[in-house]
Formats: structure tokens, C-alpha cells, sequence
């Protein structure tokens, strides 16, 4: 393999187009914190937004906080912070990033927005335990902090077949939150709006799964690394007209360059999937690391986990229920082989990267067993590198790299 | 010495994090000769002295002409070099020409060990590194010998002279040296405890990966100790193949390399 070539990344012209509309997103929520003209709901990030979209709050989720402390590598001045209190450092480094920048009272968005001096206040902290228990103590922690109320879902974690019970059970669980909400809101509950959030939503996941599905193409027009930053109005602005508009745009641009035979990786020689958290502090590092591999990473379960295929307006309580369960995170082993199975087939990929994330059991998925039994059963290489979604005391760049570069020339000689 | 003609040469330059190997190969496949030094600091340096001492031992001539694979955590450092390979890559290329068959390769180097796999047609089927820490390493024996205040050379010797078994149970190097502290107070021999570090780097290594079929074993650890290659079969209750230097198992993969980029072997 020859020296390591510095190399551009393409970029997506819809960027610009994304910036404004996230924005326009903070200054909203922090107008929102400070004049009180609406409330705010924090919300975990598969959490029952559009509940609270329909009954008129403003939400603000953590995680993406989370993700923009690690993406601007200021993640390892907090951790320790969060640490000193007693949050682990092998816990979430979501929790103990955006836990430590409270207590110092800092903020990336404050660096990216200006006037916005802080994370918008919260009425009411909502979580749903489909993910992790992390998210649940991560909220909990402010409910005691800011005397906040604290509400949210228990999902059954682990789970093959989704049952009629399961189903039942969060359906009594999200009609439970309305009473509480309403009171926090001030609105009544209204069906119809409920609805009309879930159809948004729905619409918004459509489009994110047909720009993820654009990568079928050979070249793939996006990165992984891409879709990470562009998956954000999928994250935050699900329920609204914006984002549907903006997934508009970035499809056909990707439509665009899948009909001029534009890839993302110039001259792209093999199609890796990326399975676990992203490294947010080494995205751009590890995209031109992998274009100077000719090596494209296109397909993961990261950005696919915000494809609700289930949403259903007609029947929101029951679809919202299924949609939120049958996500990957929330399922067992033997469904996640089959799930990424199907991936391979159709992204007809050559290899997977696990990424054994330190302080995310949660999504890393290569902790029993599973890369092995994939490579025997679908004759896939698969490789794990070790890291962290934040914390960057726990990824180790040269090993990292070796590994991967390693990995390559395994491919190239097949 | 053979006088030589002006001819090509290949070379490979292993820089790993404790020692850089060179060594020359002639297009025949043959060893010429070879340098190991100390790493140290400055990798570049570190790889212009190590090749200089190879074509010394090589009895090149300075208009000889040498093409370089670089491979090992500095191999981006070799400006020279017609190419880098990994030294996962080389280390697999450089075992299989002496055991050109499938098997299971343990390499313990001074930072990391890997296990890596071959197939009967001498391709990668997979691999794997130890994690970001010392334990299975080389580093990890010299934290320890320093520890006991012991030469590194004299731990082979040592370990061989071992009447009892002591298991020491840690993963992390300073636990272990903890640990080691508690034995010395019950009053164990050194020499058991020099074994039972050899196990404990034995342990770590097993823990990484099964070791399918023949297993060949390269590296500086190996080369420096070969009574860990014996407790290694012992442990396994299986032979084990050490080809000649094993230490220099990578830099000969990369001159490998180097002579293939060239059209391989001048028969
Ligand atoms: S899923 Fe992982 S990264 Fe996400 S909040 Fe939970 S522990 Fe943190």
C-alpha cells in the first residue's frame, strides 16, 4: 500500500441547505428556553417525538448534543468532569460529555450560534429505555439538577419476535405520558395533530431511506461518513415540514450523482459496512483515511436506525409503539445477523468494520460472537477496531489505522 | 564473501515500536544480510541506519541498487520506500516462505501480538491484534524484568530454571507488578515469577483467537526467548514452528514484497 495521499471529500452541495435548517433549529429551541413562548421537551433520540411535537413543544435532543461534543473533540475536556461525580468512564461518553459541559456551563452550540448561550432549558425530560438504560440515568440526572420532571418508556430490551403484548404494553406506557404532558404543555392532547406529526415523520423516514438506499449504486455516492452529519434533521427535525423538504433536496443531488457515476470515494475499489457508533471526533480523518483506500464505507446500522418503516398515522399509539421496538438496537442476535445479512446483499459489500465501542455496549455489537459467526456463515472478512464514540482516550489512531490498512490489503489479495 | 556484479537488490525495513530490522534479499530469495537496532525516537533515522547496517552485512556496494518495502508502526517514516505494506501483510508473507502451508501465525512483538491466518495458497483469511494495552507484549516483559530490576536478556535463562508454577492474574501491567510484589512478600523465587509472566503473555496471546491447525510463531519475544515457544507447545500440546530469525519474520515478508514489485523471483 502506497504513502498516505492527502485527499478531498467531496462535498454535498445540500450542506449549506442543512446548516441553515439546523440553525434555525437551535435559535428556535433558545428563543423558545428564554421567552417561554413555547415549552421545551428534552427527548432521547428514539424517544416518542411526535407526541410531543403534536402537543406543541419545542425538542431538544441530548444525544445530538452528545454527538456534536464529541465531532468538535471537546468531549475529552468533559468526560473527566462528569467522572468526578461518579459517572464511570465506561459508561455512555454521551452522558458524561454533555454531563461535564453542563456543570462547566459550556457549549459547542454557543461556538456555532451566535447569541445562543446555552443548552435550552427543559420543561419535561422524556426518555424511552429501547436504546440503553444510559439514557434514562443521563435524564435523570438533570430531572434531580434542574428539579425537572422526568417521564418516559420502558422498552423490553433484546427482543426476537415482537409480540402483540410488548406491543400493548408501550401503547399503555405512551398514552400514560399524555396527562402529565398536557399539564406541562398546556395544550390538550388532539389526535389529529398527533397524526399529522406521525405522517411527517413518516415522510421524513421515507426520504432518509431512499438517500441511504442511493448507495446501492457502485461508485456509492455518500459516505458513511457523510450520512452521519446529514442524518441530523433526520434526528432532530423528524415531524417537520423542513426536514422533508431538506431529504428532497440531498436525494436528488445523490440521484444526480448516481446518474453521473459520482462516487464519494474516487476510483472505489471495495464497499465496507460500518457496524457500531461512529468515532465523531475522527470522522473526517477516518472518511479521507478510507478515500485514500479507495475504500468505501456505505452502509451501516448507525444511520439506518432512524428509519421508523412502521409509523402509521391511521393507527399512531400502535405504530408508534412498533416503530420505536423493532429497531436493531432493541432486537436480539439472531435478528441483527439476518439484518445485516440483508445489507450485504444489497449494498453488495466485501467486508464489515466492527466498531467495538468502549463505553457503548449498546451498539457495539461484535461482544458475542458475532463477527465470527458471520464470517463462517456468509464468508464475509469482517475486522473490529476498538474506540469510542467520544471518548478519544480509549481509540488508539495507529492502531486503529494498522488495523483497517491490514484489512485492505487482506481484500486486495483475495 | 561473493563479489557481486552490479545488481538489484531488495530490502525490508520493519521500524516497530521497539526495534527496526532491515534485511537484503537477493532475486533469488536469499538472505544477504540484516541489521536490528534500537528504534528509539526518530523512526527515519532510525530506518537509514538499520538498512546501512544491512548492506554492510550484505557486502553491498554503494552503487548497488536496493528497493524498499517499509512495513511496522514507522513505515510512513521511509521516504525511500518503493512501497509500505502492514506488517500484518508482511509478517504472514514473510512466515509463509518458510512454511508454505495454512497455518495460524503468533507474532510477539515489543507493543503489540497479533494472530494471523493463512491459507494453503499463502492468502490473509483473517487476523487479529491485541488491544491497545501491554499485556501479551513484549512491552509487558520489559515492565516487569525492570520492575525486578533484571536484565531482559536474562529472562529466558531464568524462566527455564523454574521449579514452581506462579499464576499471576492480571491483565494490566501495573496490577501484575502489584501482584508480583505480593509473591516476592510470600517469598517465591524469581525465577518462578519470570515464568509465570512468560504464562501470563501466554495466556493473553490465547485469549485473542483459536490457533487453528500448524501454528509458526515470529517475533521479537520469540527470537529473544525461545523457553516461552517451549511453555507456549506445552500449553497448546502442540509443535511449534519458529522459522530462522524470527524476529526478522516481517522485514523478510516486506523484501518479499519489494522483489515481487520488481517481477518476483529471477530463476
Ligand atoms: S445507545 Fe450507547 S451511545 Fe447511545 S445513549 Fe445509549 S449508551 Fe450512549
Amino acid at each position: 500500500m502506497s504513502e498516505e495521499k492527502k485527499v478531498a471529500i467531496k462535498k454535498i452541495q445540500a450542506t449549506g441547505q442543512m446548516r441553515k435548517i439546523m440553525a434555525d433549529y437551535f435559535y428556535e429551541l433558545d428563543a423558545a428556553a428564554r421567552d417561554g413562548s413555547q415549552k421545551v421537551a428534552w427527548c432521547t433520540s428514539v424517544g416518542p417525538a411526535e407526541l410531543l411535537l403534536s402537543l406543541g413543544f419545542k425538542v431538544y435532543y441530548p444525544e445530538n448534543h452528545g454527538a456534536m461534543l464529541g465531532a468538535t473533540r471537546l468531549s475529552n475536556d468533559y468526560i473527566p468532569v462528569a467522572n468526578a461525580i461518579g459517572y464511570s468512564p465506561d459508561i455512555c461518553s454521551y452522558l458524561t460529555s454533555d454531563i461535564g459541559a453542563f456543570i462547566k456551563k459550556e457549549t459547542p452550540l454557543s461556538k456555532a450560534y451566535e447569541g445562543i448561550e446555552g443548552v435550552p432549558k427543559p420543561d419535561v425530560l422524556v426518555f424511552n429505555t429501547n436504546q440503553c438504560r444510559d439514557v434514562q440515568d443521563w435524564l435523570s440526572w438533570y430531572s434531580r439538577e434542574l428539579n425537572v420532571p422526568l417521564m418516559g418508556i420502558s422498552t423490553f430490551r433484546n427482543i426476537g419476535e415482537i409480540t402483540d403484548d410488548v406491543l400493548e404494553g408501550i401503547v399503555h406506557q405512551i398514552k400514560a405520558l399524555i396527562p402529565p404532558l398536557e399539564k406541562i404543555s398546556g395544550n390538550k392532547f388532539d389526535i389529529d395533530k398527533f397524526r399529522e406529526s406521525m405522517a411527517l415523520s413518516r415522510s421524513c423516514t421515507e426520504l432518509w431511506k431512499k438517500v441511504l438506499e442511493t448507495n446501492a449504486a457502485s461508485p456509492a455516492p455518500m459516505s458513511f461518513f457523510d450520512a452521519t452529519i446529514h442524518m441530523g434533521p433526520a434526528v432532530v427535525l423528524r415531524g417537520s415540514e423542513t426536514a422533508v423538504q431538506y431529504y428532497e433536496l440531498l436525494l436528488a443531488e445523490l440521484e444526480q450523482r448516481v446518474k453521473e457515476g459520482v462516487g464519494a470515494v474516487e476510483g472505489e475499489k471495495y464497499r465496507l459496512y460500518w457496524e457500531g457508533m461512529p468515532i465523531w471526533g475522527k470522522l473526517r480523518d477516518l472518511s479521507e483515511f478510507f478515500i485514500g483506500l479507495k475504500t468505501a464505507v456505505i452502509a451501516s446500522t448507525y444511520c439506518n436506525s432512524w428509519i421508523f418503516a412502521a409509523f402509521d398515522p391511521a393507527d399512531p399509539f400502535l405504530s408508534m409503539a412498533r416503530a420505536y421496538t423493532e429497531i436493531f438496537i432493541v432486537r436480539d442476535e439472531r435478528f441483527k445477523e439476518k439484518y445485516i445479512e440483508e445489507m450485504i446483499r444489497k449494498f453488495k459489500l466485501d467486508g464489515i468494520l466492527f466498531h467495538d465501542s468502549k463505553t457503548c455496549p449498546n451498539n457495539s455489537n461484535n461482544r458475542y460472537g458475532m463477527p465470527e459467526r458471520l464470517e463462517k456463515r456468509l464468508n464475509i472478512p469482517t475486522l473490529t477496531i476498538n474506540g469510542d464514540l467520544n471518548d478519544l482516550r480509549c481509540y488508539s489512531e495507529e492502531q486503529a489505522k494498522t488495523n483497517i490498512e491490514a484489512f485492505i490489503e487482506q481484500l486486495e489479495a483475495k | 564473501m561473493r563479489v557481486k556484479t552490479q545488481m538489484e537488490y531488495f530490502a525490508g525495513i520493519d521500524i516497530g515500536a521497539a526495534a527496526t530490522k532491515a534485511i537484503i534479499i537477493d532475486d533469488k530469495q536469499e538472505l544477504l544480510g540484516h541489521a536490528v537496532i534500537d528504534s528509539g525516537a526518530d523512526f527515519k533515522a532510525a530506518a537509514e541506519e538499520a538498512l546501512a547496517g544491512a548492506r554492510k552485512s550484505a557486502a553491498l556496494k554503494t552503487s548497488d541498487s536496493v528497493t524498499i518495502v517499509s512495513t511496522g508502526y514507522g513505515r510512513r517514516n521511509v521516504t525511500r520506500a518503493y512501497e509500505t505494506k502492514t506488517e500484518i501483510s508482511c509478517h504472514a508473507r514473510g512466515s509463509f516462505h518458510f512454511f508454505p502451508h495454512a497455518h495460524t501465525l503468533v507474532d510477539i512483538g515489543g507493543q503489540d501480538s497479533k494472530i494471523i491466518k493463512v491459507d494453503d495458497a499463502g492468502k490473509r483469511t483473517g487476523f487479529k491484534m491485541n488491544r491497545k494495552c501491554a499485556a501479551g507484549t513484549g512491552a509487558f516483559l520489559e515492565e516487569i524484568a525492570y520492575r525486578l530490576r533484571l536484565k531482559l536478556d536474562k529472562l529466558n535463562e531464568l524462566a527455564g530454571e523454574a521449579t514452581n508454577d506462579i499464576s499471576i492474574g492480571s491483565y494490566c501491567t501495573v496490577f501484575t507488578a502489584t501482584e508480583i510484589l505480593a509473591r516476592i512478600r510470600e517469598g517465591a523465587r524469581v525465577a518462578d515469577i519470570v515464568k509465570g509472566i512468560f504464562n501470563s503473555v501466554i495466556k493473553r496471546v490465547i485469549e485473542m483467537d483459536p490457533l487453528d491447525g500448524p501454528v509458526v510463531m515470529t517475533g521479537g519475544v520469540v527470537a529473544h526467548n525461545p523457553f516461552l515457544v517451549t511453555m507456549f507447545e506445552k500449553r497448546i500440546g502442540r509443535n511449534i514452528a519458529v522459522p530462522p530469525n524470527p524476529q526478522l519474520a516481517g522485514a523478510f515478508g516486506a523484501a518479499l514484497y519489494a522483489l515481487e514489485s520488481k517481477g518476483g523471483i529471477n530463476a
